[in-house]
């Protein structure tokens, strides 16, 4: 069964690269530019795994995952989140919301399908 | 013996490197410490006995009192003193010394005011580094256009397939984030030379505004004639001030300096200049007596303190005010207290205490750490900021009178208070021990 992710980056160039990279591993793969859809964007979808990005037009990476984890249709979706900001503070943020992966740009191609492939059980 | 219109200063000087109290120098020598304040700041000629008097209980010869050429030496080398005391300067040989070697005394004069030139150059980049939105966006621009064209770099590399179509549009999308990070780095370049030139470049309107208001001191002398308003007069005189400007120049910081202006002009024609620097000389710089007298508020006469030019005495004063979120909003600074450029002040400033205990007035005397250790007396203030309302919870600004404490002036209980100390932000503040601090200082412990 092919599995499904969302990409929800604002970025068109890397929202492209990353299709390719998973199209091409086998996902089925959809995309969404916008932060203040985000969360509607993940219902309709209902993808097997996320990868969010942190700074999006209309709300915050961070944002759209505290509303994730505070539904019961999306607490358990497991998040990669992806970031230019890398500090510590930043990755302690997203633990105590409750993300699963978290990688900051620029980030290796492989890393993040071993990263996905993880979060889906293989 | 001949004396020069500085002498008072000078035993002042001496007063303040030997960490003597005004009223207990003016009781060895047999006088008021009202009248050693009018001595200090010059405005009553010191006699020969009581020179010599001074000169005795100050430990120091009466012509250095009296001719001096060496007391801005001998402050600067106490303040270095003080800067790092691990050293153990021989402060009581600090005359000799510089009397001996006047050049390497001006050597450490000039490097101790370097060195707090530095630190306050640091703490602007630090805090630009930190806070400064634009240097957040070119930074972001600049990780985004590398990330993608990693990526597609990686894909074109990496040796799996990739057809022809996706080939061309690959190749296309790392041309466009090439320009796009070569645009992005040349915008940081610039942004980075404009921050390491010696004049800081305002950052946004707020900036803007401090800027033009240091540039002027805070202080109006065309919007000092409310009287004389006629018509449109005071919005003109007040576009004109802002036209002028060269410091203004987004349309927001435009605006904001024309509210601070018609607030400027509010206060002047409630307290004219000249009644009210009488008023001042008579009542003692005491803004409650001051706010009695011309029946107005503590901040509009903390206002009126703060921005008239210094009192016949030499006093100065600064003014900040924050808002219910403790953001600085308005910063006129004082010898001696540090504000911070950007970013959060110290909580111990009473200015924060009084934000959490509205409308009561508030007087602390406190010492920050580093150069001088002077001792300033702050007057602090909470006051709604608009009337009250049933349709929205109430929004609350404090304000906060600076000023360096003066034995004289402020008393004898003021004087012998234990200060509080304080910082001026926790970035450059050296103080380890202290339960408010919220991130690590940059400055060396040693």
């Amino acid at each position: 069964m092919t599995r499904q992710v969302l990409v929800i980056e604002d970025e068109p160039n890397i929202a492209e690269a990353i299709s390719f990279i998973l199209s091409r591993d086998g996902w089925s793969v959809s995309t969404h530019a916008s932060g203040t859809t985000a969360v509607q964007a993940v219902r309709d979808a209902k993808p097997d795994v996320l990868i969010l990005d942190v700074m999006l037009p209309g709300k915050s990476g961070y944002d759209i995952l505290q509303d994730l984890r505070s539904a019961d249709d999306t607490r358990a979706l497991p998040v990669l989140m992806l970031t230019a900001r890398g500090q510590k503070t930043d990755r302690e943020l997203a633990e105590r919301l409750g993300v699963n992966r978290f990688m900051t740009k620029p980030f290796s191609n492989s890393e993040m399908l071993t990263n996905l492939r993880e979060l889906v059980g293989g | 013996m001949p004396h020069s219109r500085l002498t008072g200063s000078r035993i002042r000087e001496r007063r303040l490197v030997l960490g003597q109290k005004q009223a207990a120098l003016a009781k060895d020598v047999g006088i008021s410490a009202a009248y050693l304040n009018l001595i200090e700041h010059n405005r009553r000629r010191v006699g020969d006995s009581l020179l010599e008097a001074l000169a005795k209980a100050l430990k120091t010869d009466p012509a250095v009192l009296a001719e001096g050429a060496e007391a801005a030496l001998l402050g600067a080398l106490s303040e270095a003193d003080k800067r790092l005391p691990q050293a153990q300067a021989e402060l009581d040989r600090s005359e000799d010394f510089a009397g001996r070697f006047p050049g390497w005394a001006s050597l450490v004069m000039a490097q101790n005011q370097r060195i707090q030139e530095l630190e306050q150059m640091v703490e602007a980049l630090s805090d630009r580094l930190t806070h400064d939105p634009e240097l957040a966006a070119s930074l972001h621009e600049v990780i985004s256009a590398v990330t993608a064209i990693r990526s597609t770099a990686a894909i074109l590399s990496g040796g799996g397939e990739v057809d022809q179509e996706w080939q061309d549009r690959f190749l296309r999308n790392m041309r466009d984030e090439g320009m796009r990070l070569s645009s992005a780095a040349q915008g940081l370049v610039e942004f980075l030379d404009a921050g390491s030139s010696e004049e800081a470049v305002p950052i946004g309107p707020s900036e803007e505004l401090a800027t033009f208001l240091d540039g002027n001191a805070h202080y109006f002398p065309n919007l000092e004639c409310p009287s004389a308003w006629k018509a449109n007069a005071r919005d003109q005189a007040i576009a004109t001030i802002i036209a002028e400007s060269a410091a203004l120049t987004s349309r927001e910081a435009q605006d904001m300096a024309r509210q601070f202006l018609i607030q400027y002009v509010r206060d002047a024609e409630a307290m004219p200049m000249q009644a009210f620097q009488t008023a001042r000389s008579a009542l003692g710089w005491d803004p409650a007596a001051l706010a009695r007298e011309f029946r107005q508020s503590l901040p509009s006469v903390m206002r009126r303190i703060a921005f008239l030019p210094a009192g016949s005495d030499g006093t100065v004063a600064g003014l900040i005010s924050c808002d219910g979120a403790g953001a600085l909003v308005l910063r006129k600074a004082v010898p001696g207290f540090a504000l911070p450029r950007f970013g959060a002040a110290c909580p111990y400033w009473p200015l924060f205490q009084a934000l959490a205990q509205p409308e009561r007035p508030m007087r602390a005397v406190v010492r920050q750490p580093g150069g001088a250790r002077r001792r300033h007396v702050c007057q602090a203030i909470s006051v709604q900021q608009e009337a009250p309302s049933f349709d929205r919870p109430p929004v609350y600004e404090a304000y906060m009178l600076i000023r360096e404490l003066d034995d004289a002036l402020d008393g004898e209980a003021m004087s012998h208070a234990t200060p509080i100390e304080v910082g001026s932000t926790c970035r450059v503040c050296p103080r380890t021990d202290c339960a408010a601090r919220r991130e690590a200082t940059i400055l060396s412990a040693g």
